[in-house]
């Protein structure tokens, strides 16, 4: 119980820093506002016992701090002069307001009655549809070590069982570094080949 | 003669501790079977180490140590070298099937293909987006030095990098 009222203050703090970072007028704050974010979603990672999570979280928390943070002072546009108008606020407050509740009563309480299963019960326990027992997720832990020889039953899943998942997951990176790649490319093609028909 | 990153003692330290950082990626991500981390953190962290970097010694020195095109090569062969370990499984049966000896549990030779699949993440990761943070240095910087110029302004001199 402990653990999910820290869980629950700190994902109403994430709520709280994004909501700054949408509405402030100041990109400074707005971007300190998403690194409080996503520290609190590390720390919430550490709480739930994801320590493997947590770790590529922070890291990767601060090289997107420091990013922005340099975009922004580069610019030197610290300001939108443009005042946010009360009734923009007031309808982003009222729709976390409807979120929080269709949440609420998505999760129906802590007793398992709602579409959710309880806190630290995970669907992969029981398998689909809550027949199987010990579910998936049991069986992971049980033959993990057994079966890899890996001690992290993390690393067991996401590289021996599931490695084909990680598969996706390297692609994914690989394709957006690419996308990255050619969108920083100094000088075009077509420039640089126009540039080798001007010289000679 | 501009000045190209930071002060000098951002830099020694920089010298001092960039070092470390990368060797602590590198275990990260070796002992990724044996305790929390793996091949995606130790990327990370080692992308961490190069922003460091990056943010001492200004991106065009960085550049001529390590350019994005070699990481690009890298990155490439890091991403070979986990399919590489993915076609050795399905030599061995299934596609990603762990065909080297499982080892003794909590040492360090356990867990067969999971620390060498850790290495080729940690060096695709890492790779790639230490190549795209030196893209971006080089890339913002070169706009923005450029903009000034052309508003008559003289940039400064922090960013001439």
């Amino acid at each position: 119980m402990g653990i999910e009222l820290l869980v629950v203050a700190l994902l109403v703090f994430m709520l709280i820093a994004a909501l700054v970072a949408v509405e402030t007028s100041d990109l400074l704050s707005a971007v300190i506002s998403i690194g409080a974010a996503g520290f609190a979603l590390s720390a919430i990672d550490l709480l739930v016992g994801a320590p493997d999570l947590a770790i590529t979280q922070l890291v990767f928390e601060v090289i997107a701090l420091v990013l922005l943070l340099c975009v922004v002072l580069t610019r030197r546009d610290t300001s939108v002069t443009q005042p946010r108008d009360a009734l923009r606020t007031g309808v982003a407050l009222l729709a976390c307001g409807v979120v929080l509740v269709i949440v609420f009563f998505a999760v129906g309480g802590t007793d398992g009655r709602g579409a959710l299963p309880p806190f630290g019960d995970p669907v992969l326990n029981h398998g689909p549809g809550a027949v199987v027992s010990p579910g998936v997720s049991a069986e992971y832990l049980a033959r993990g070590a057994r079966e890899t020889g890996a001690a992290n039953a993390v690393m067991a899943v996401l590289l021996d069982y599931r490695a084909y998942d990680t598969l996706g997951e390297a692609t994914i990176i690989f394709v957006s570094i690419l996308g990255a790649y050619a969108i920083l490319r100094r000088v075009g093609r077509r420039a640089a080949a126009r540039k080798e028909e001007a010289a000679p | 003669m501009k000045h190209a990153g930071m002060t000098s003692i951002v830099q020694n330290t920089t010298r001092l501790v960039a070092g470390f950082i990368a060797v602590f990626a590198v275990y990260i991500a070796l002992t990724g079977h044996l305790s929390p981390g793996g091949g995606f953190a130790g990327g990370v962290i080692l992308a961490a180490a190069a922003a460091l970097v990056l943010l001492a010694f200004g991106g065009r020195r960085t550049q001529a140590v390590l350019s994005e095109g070699t990481c690009h090569v890298v990155d490439a062969a890091g991403a070979l070298g986990f399919v590489a370990i993915a076609l050795g499984g399905l030599g061995a049966g299934v596609f990603f099937a762990n065909f080297l000896p499982l080892g003794e549990l909590h040492r360090f030779a356990s867990g067969g293909t999971i620390a060498l699949a850790n290495l080729a993440i940690l060096v695709k990761v890492g790779a790639g987006l230490v190549g795209v943070l030196l893209a971006l240095a080089v890339y913002g910087t070169a706009r923005y030095v450029a903009a000034e110029r052309a508003r008559g302004e003289s940039p400064d001199p922090f960013l001439e990098i």
